[in-house]
């Protein structure tokens, strides 16, 4: 039981449609275990519910049925709401759009203040966060100068002045330019490798998605795939019937699979291509 | 044209002036404002101007800048300038038609447009020379008295500090915005006054729904990171008056004391 960062119990989102007044489930049934120092990837094509659960899972949204505990707190309990997105940082699509100071410190310095740390503190936190993600060198700067990558970094050093042990991406880079996205990338598995944070990163990229421990495949508010990434992706034509791209090795070597050549079937880089061939 | 105003920017630097604490300088400007409604001579003037120039020289922002930013108010000043030339009653020194200038109105005319002078240059050094943080920080401290009787503090610096934020990306959409209706034949630039606002209806709708929708986005990702009110919130940098900063206040509390009593002891023109 230590070892659960996030225990998602048989929950259930619904909401009103706003054309026909009916009730529709975003997230049906799931149940979902994010373990302590994972890196879990969500994916899901637009609408497959995968941004609700990202919600559910810090308490932005409640659900309709079923519980969501986080370290043991449930998202329901009151008292417990601000721990439990102190525990549970969130990182949002949009940079531009979650950045609230002028000055990037300031911003950074944004969620230990609401938390009520002392003063030195912060000041301790804020110089941390902005190492850790390498934006140090643009800590007195204005936020709207700054590259895509560079904003978003700012986010991320955003949610790791308050310390949490697990942060959730939500599709942290579809918003960026390719360089950007590597920037961003890197930081992230770093923040899992280096520092021992819990990642749950939703994303539609499938080359980010080769990076976790273990991927689950949303579609139509289910989970319908589980596995390593290399036994999801393996499952060329079932990943395909979600809407849903594998890498591009992987499929390359699918295509190569089908017109004879005795390669295995589940490839992720490159490299293990190249040495098979 | 945007760019002439001068009102509002920050001028960076590291001066005595630039490093006092924003609530002394905030308190400072008021006094300010203040004892210029109280001159009614010209002698006093001549303190303040010496008062301004030195506060310019001291924070070393150029004085071209300040002259600038005097520009675009130069119409208000002219109009002022002229209403009172024109209108004051008293002794006629020149009559041009029907419009009569007396001696009263020439001073009087004077006196306002100095008097505004003054207004504009003190309070855009001001901002010139405390960072928007700053000032937002200054205020909300200044205003924390008045929560007890229900004026939201906290909220309001928080609104100031949101709104400085999101100009530039706003004005960057609306760049943006401007460049895809013309890319599809939108006209900006012709016509009458009335034609040309109703060409900026496909420019202002997309603006707000964007605008909303960034706020609502705003809001959650503020909420994510526990954003719950003003109470038990602390600050990265806390505003903190050393000896420098007592002295100032009193030096200009004592300053503007006398500038204000120079009203009852001077002859008014």
């Amino acid at each position: 039981m230590d070892d659960v960062m996030i225990k998602i119990n048989k929950a259930t989102y619904e909401y009103k449609s706003l054309i026909d007044d009916s009730i529709q489930q975003a997230v049906k049934n799931v149940d979902i275990e994010v373990k302590k120092g994972e890196f879990l990837v969500i994916l899901g094509h637009n609408g497959s519910g995968k941004s609700t659960l990202a919600k559910l899972m810090n308490g932005l949204l409640l659900p309709a049925r079923g519980d969501i505990d986080v370290m043991g707190m449930n998202t329901r309990d009151d008292e417990q709401i601000w721990n439990i997105r102190e525990k549970t940082g969130m990182v949002f699509q949009n940079p531009d759009n979650q950045i609230v100071a002028t000055i990037v410190e300031e911003d950074v310095a944004f969620g230990p203040e609401n938390l009520g740390v002392p003063q030195e503190e912060i000041r301790k936190r804020v110089d941390e966060a902005l190492e850790l993600v390498e934006m140090t060198d643009y800590k007195t700067h204005a936020p709207h100068l700054l590259s895509g990558g560079q904003k978003q970094r700012v986010a991320i050093a955003g949610i790791l002045a308050m310390r949490p042990d697990c942060i959730i991406f939500d599709e942290p880079t579809s918003m960026l330019d390719p360089s950007g996205r590597i920037e961003v990338m890197n930081t992230i598995k770093k923040l899992n490798k280096d520092d021992e944070k819990t990642i749950v990163l939703i994303t539609h990229y499938m080359d980010e998605a080769v990076e976790g421990d273990r991927v689950l495949v949303m579609e139509d508010g289910e989970i319908v795939m589980e596995g390593t990434p290399r036994e999801v992706f393996s499952q060329v034509e079932k990943v395909k019937s979600y809407g849903l791209d594998v890498p591009q090795v992987t499929e390359l070597a699918y295509e190569l699979r089908k017109a004879g050549l005795d390669i295995r079937e589940d490839i992720l880089s490159i490299e293990e291509l190249v040495e098979l061939l | 044209m945007l760019k002439d105003i001068t009102i509002g920017q920050y001028f960076p630097g590291d001066s005595i002036i630039h490093r006092l604490d924003p609530r002394i300088k905030l308190i400072i400007v008021f006094l300010f404002i203040g004892s210029l409604f109280f001159i009614n001579n010209f002698i006093p003037y001549a303190f303040i101007l010496a008062f301004i120039l030195l506060i310019i020289k001291i924070s070393g922002v150029p004085l071209s800048f300040i002259v600038k930013g005097l520009k675009p108010l130069v119409f208000i000043i002219l109009i002022t300038f002229s209403i009172n030339i024109f209108l004051t009653a008293g002794e006629v020194i020149l009559t041009i038609g029907p419009l009569t200038v007396t001696k009263e109105g020439l001073y009087f005319a004077f006196f306002m447009g100095i008097r505004l002078v003054f207004l504009i240059t003190g309070t855009s050094l001001l901002t010139l020379t405390t960072s928007p943080i700053a000032l937002t920080d200054g205020i909300e401290d200044l205003l924390k008295p008045f929560k007890k009787i229900g004026l939201p503090s906290h909220e309001l610096a928080m609104m100031m500090t949101i709104a400085l934020r999101f100009i530039p990306t706003l004005l960057e959409e609306t760049d943006k915005i401007m460049k895809a209706q013309m890319a599809r034949g939108a006209d900006f630039e012709s016509g009458n006054l009335l034609r040309r606002a109703k060409n900026l209806v496909p420019l202002l709708v997309p603006l707000f729904i964007n605008a909303f929708r960034r706020a609502e986005e705003l809001a959650t990702a503020m909420e994510a990171r526990c954003y719950r009110g003003g109470d038990d919130r602390t600050s990265l940098n806390e505003l903190r008056m050393d000896r420098k900063d007592i002295v100032i206040l009193f030096g200009s509390l004592v300053f503007f004391g006398l500038i204000i009593s120079s009203r009852f002891v001077m002859d008014g023109i």
